[in-house]
């Protein structure tokens, strides 16, 4: 178990299950407002960066490449932010 | 090229500094990668700009999308992506018959995506739902139609490096052609980490 975790592949794959299942779940107790978005938000960048860094091997990657992925994250993630902020005014 | 061969002479050095940096596969798939992000950034933002402009009518018919389904897909890509990762790590230390395996093992798991997203869709158009329903709907079908066409190619990507991983095509040092189809199997995974929370859950 614990040398299998060794792999950050095996790793990033039991995050990327249960961060899933924990966004599954606010949804099931119809998780809503200001800190359940952020919440999600938060748990979908960190499984973003996961995928980024572990699956897509970005992380030894040239910094240029990394930065554009994860840029594209915060950005995404900032504008949907943003589109709900506005939404709960 | 060049990268490639610093990285193994890098490797060969016994100390622990970090080998040089080194983009998987071809750079071309990277811009490609790049270009079909921002399209699906437009098409996220749109969809959270739309609904700020009438979230009652958002968070009414989010409620008739199956979470369960959309949660299911998820798994089936995490855990397709994670098959996919691991023939590239059979590829780099020359474990030829484990690399077809985990391709192969990936494009199930994509079947699979395919096979509930068509059971899904089937239960929409079933119930009279098109593109012109609502604003809602007409995010919910073209978003994850498009989507869904990229599960396609890249299912058909890896239908190929799993046809050229079954002649032994992959062998340390000569894993771009695979690195390059995974890069992108794993674009749609993460297009889907952004999509499955923002049209099935965030309300």
């Amino acid at each position: 178990m614990m040398t299998a975790l060794k792999n950050p592949a095996h790793r990033a794959w039991l995050v990327l299950v249960v961060a899933t299942l924990i966004t599954w779940y606010l949804g099931e107790v119809g998780a809503a407002g200001t800190a359940a978005i952020v919440a999600m938000l938060v748990i979908a960048f960190i499984k973003g960066r996961l995928v980024i860094l572990d699956f897509m091997e970005l992380r030894a990657a040239p910094r240029l490449w990394r930065t554009l992925l994860e840029g594209w994250l915060i950005v995404v993630g900032g504008l949907i932010l943003l589109a709900y902020w506005i939404s709960l005014k | 090229m060049l990268a490639i061969i610093g990285a193994m002479t890098t490797v060969a050095v016994p100390h622990t500094e970090p080998t040089s940096p080194r983009l998987p596969g071809d750079l071309a798939i990277w811009f490609f990668i790049l270009a079909e992000m921002l399209a699906f950034a437009v098409f996220f933002a749109s969809y959270a700009f739309a609904r700020a402009s009438d979230p009652a009518l958002f968070n009414l018919y989010q409620q008739t999308l199956d979470r369960n389904a959309g949660a299911l897909n998820t798994l089936l890509l995490i855990t397709g992506s994670w098959f996919v990762v691991l023939a590239v790590q059979a590829a780099h230390r020359d474990d030829q018959s484990a690399v077809p395996r985990h391709i192969a093992l990936g494009m199930l798991c994509g079947a699979g995506f395919l096979v509930v997203k068509v059971f899904e869709y089937a239960e929409k158009f079933g119930a009279g739902i098109t593109l012109s329903t609502n604003t809602f709907y007409m995010f919910y079908i073209s978003l994850t139609f498009f989507h869904f066409m990229h599960v396609i190619l890249g299912m058909v990507i890896l239908g190929v490096i799993w046809k050229q991983a079954r002649k032994g095509a992959y062998r340390p040092g000569e894993c771009n052609g695979l690195e390059s189809g995974a890069a992108y199997w794993h674009m749609v995974d993460l297009l889907w980490i952004i999509l499955f929370p923002l049209v099935y859950v965030m309300r």
